[in-house]
């Protein structure tokens, strides 16, 4: 009776293989079909890095070229924004990184009045819509007369870096057991060994966790910046005002290398991982 | 030191006590405090003054040449809203399907990473986090490639008759995508799909396997342990996700310029042509207060109702 079933059920099974095979796979048929969406328009921008269009508009195929890529400084500005962009992301970053590593060891660590309430300041940047935040800081800057420029773009980009370094950085911390501070003391090591040795070693990967995001975010931020620019014009300001003249086949080039460059970081940094925690466990 | 040889209490919140129980002299216990003072003077200074400057832009009264003046002109806000409704109104429907639509893709893919990608995970992860790192206008300029007139993913819709179930629903119009309100919300789901992604994952993957498996032992169909047991236990990250996603969505105003005609406009549309264009400060700084009470009301409301108080 037992056999016969099982011969059934399998005859079954092997009918309905594919539906089976579909149902049990159908959330994995799915996640790839999203993965797909969120990658389409990279591999668009990639292929488009080698057309060669007819006008100003590099929105359609014509045929293939490598002209951009043999001359992605070829078009004016372009390059100059790009290396803005850059430099106003290295210091937005750095200042950021420090700010908000100081806060969350603050909130991590001590107990003092008022945590509550810089614990909501800090959640509120990242809660707002970035149009109002632009908007009221340009108001600010209208009434007090300073220059918009480079410096307001870089005030700007570290008010809104700050939540992300302090709450990356936070968890690390929180996570940490304190007892290993108690140890290295213990052991007679002052205050700043047991930061620089004990504490910072640790709080790291929060820390490069907070700055990374920091960089991503500056440097592709165009809301907060196109209020607080003026007449600067950093990359996402260049790309958003040739989607308006025509955008040249470069601006593709570039977003490719980007790509190619974050993937490259970020292959590297698992690499490296992945080594060191081989290296420790032997 | 005979504190440390006090026998370590369970209780984490407790293991944390002895660090300051040590010694605290008054100049230590100004620590925390010197340690926010930068960073908090950097958050006041740029981020609460403006809004408190711009609460009072908002009730002021003038011109350009004249100057303005505060004039408790709270007119500003009935005349902004009775003008601008329709904005309202579309930035929070567009906000609100690709908030959905967001979740609906984002789920299975953040599933697909925390439990069946196994080694491939950390490629997935790449994947996922990567375009944070390439410019996201360049990529929301490929999607005008993409969904062009003619091309091939209008071509496969229009064959399917998708197009037309959605120019009757009022999304497209005729046999075109670009500059309906269809192009601006898949601009906003792919804009915004990363931010539901991330949090999504984290919640799952802090869920045992073996409830899983637990479920199945107890002849739960696959699906039914996704309703009563995965998706319960994964409801902080629908919130986190949802929030971060309808937020930003509803405010933003780069997908209706670029995918949208003039008949998409959303508010922060409005918002950034008042100020950078029409300079009508106080236009514009009504819009923006009325655009934040509105999300701060709807996600008040949200998070009593979804049950999470403790998330933030």
């Amino acid at each position: 009776m037992a056999v016969h079933e099982t011969t059934d059920a399998t005859a079954a099974r092997t009918q309905n293989r594919g539906l089976r095979w579909l149902r049990r796979n159908i959330i994995t048929i799915a996640g790839l079909c999203t993965l797909g969406y969120l990658i389409l328009p990279n591999l668009v921008v990639m292929v488009f890095s080698f057309n060669k269009p007819n006008g100003r508009f590099n929105y359609q195929w014509q045929r293939f070229s490598t002209d951009a890529w043999r001359d992605p400084c070829g078009v004016a500005d372009l390059c100059g924004s790009l290396g803005l962009s850059l430099q106003i992301a290295l210091w937005a970053t750095i200042g950021a990184t420090v700010l908000g590593t100081m806060i969350a060891f603050a909130l991590a660590r001590y107990r003092f009045r008022a945590r509550s309430g810089v614990n909501t300041l800090i959640f509120l940047p990242m809660a707002m819509p970035e149009v109002v935040m632009a908007a009221s800081l340009a108001t600010l800057f209208l009434n007090m007369g300073i220059q918009f420029g480079f410096w307001t773009i870089l005030i700007a980009h570290i008010m809104f870096c700050l939540s992300f370094v302090v709450t990356a950085v936070k968890a690390r911390v929180m996570s940490m057991d304190p007892r290993l501070e108690q140890a290295a003391q213990d052991l007679y090591a002052s205050p700043v060994q047991t930061f620089l040795r004990v504490t910072l070693p640790i709080a790291a990967p929060g820390i490069a966790a907070g700055a990374l995001l920091s960089f991503a975010l500056s440097f592709d931020d165009f809301i907060i910046t196109n209020f607080n620019a003026g007449s600067t014009v950093t990359f996402p300001m260049f790309v958003w005002g040739s989607a308006q003249r025509g955008t040249p086949v470069q601006i593709n080039v570039i977003g490719t290398a980007m790509f190619l460059v974050a993937v490259l970081c970020v292959v590297v940094g698992q690499l490296a991982g992945a080594r060191r925690k081989r290296s420790k466990r032997s | 030191m005979t504190s440390t040889a006090t026998p370590a209490p369970a209780d984490e919140q407790a293991a944390a006590a002895p660090l300051e129980v040590r010694k605290t002299p008054a100049r230590k216990r100004l620590v925390p405090y010197w340690l926010l003072l930068p960073g908090l003077l950097w958050l006041v200074v740029f981020f609460a003054a403006p809004l408190v400057y711009q609460a009072s832009t908002s009730i002021q009264t003038g011109s350009l040449e004249e100057g303005f003046k505060v004039t408790w002109h709270f007119a500003t806000y009935w005349d902004a809203l009775g003008e601008y409704w329709p904005q309202f109104v579309r930035s929070v429907g567009y906000a609100a399907v690709a908030t959905a639509l967001c979740l609906v893709l984002g789920y299975p893919l953040a599933y697909l990473i925390a439990f069946k990608a196994g080694r491939w995970r950390n490629l997935v992860m790449i994947l996922v986090i990567a375009p944070f790192f390439t410019s996201f206008l360049i990529r929301t300029l490929a999607w005008k490639t993409i969904l062009a007139d003619g091309g091939p993913v209008v071509g496969i819709l229009n064959s399917l008759h998708v197009l037309d179930i959605t120019s009757w629903l009022g999304l497209t119009e005729g046999q075109r995508v670009l500059a309906t309100p269809l192009a601006v919300v898949c601009g906003l789901t792919y804009n915004f799909l990363p931010f539901m992604v991330l949090p999504l994952y984290t919640s799952l993957e802090r869920i045992d396997p073996r409830l899983h498996e637990a479920a199945g032992d107890l002849y739960a169909r696959p699906a039914t342990t996704f309703r009563r047991v995965t998706f319960p236990l994964s409801m902080p990250g629908v919130v986190a996700g949802t929030l971060l996603t309808f937020i930003p969505a509803a405010g933003d105003y780069i997908n209706a310029e670029l995918l949208g005609s003039t008949d998409q406009k959303m508010i922060g549309n409005v918002i950034q042509s008042q100020f950078l264009r029409v300079l009508d400060y106080p236009t514009a700084a009504a819009l923006s207060f009325i655009l934040m009470a509105a999300i701060l009301a709807m996600v008040t409301i949200y998070i009593r109702k979804s049950g999470t108080e403790d998330l933030v």
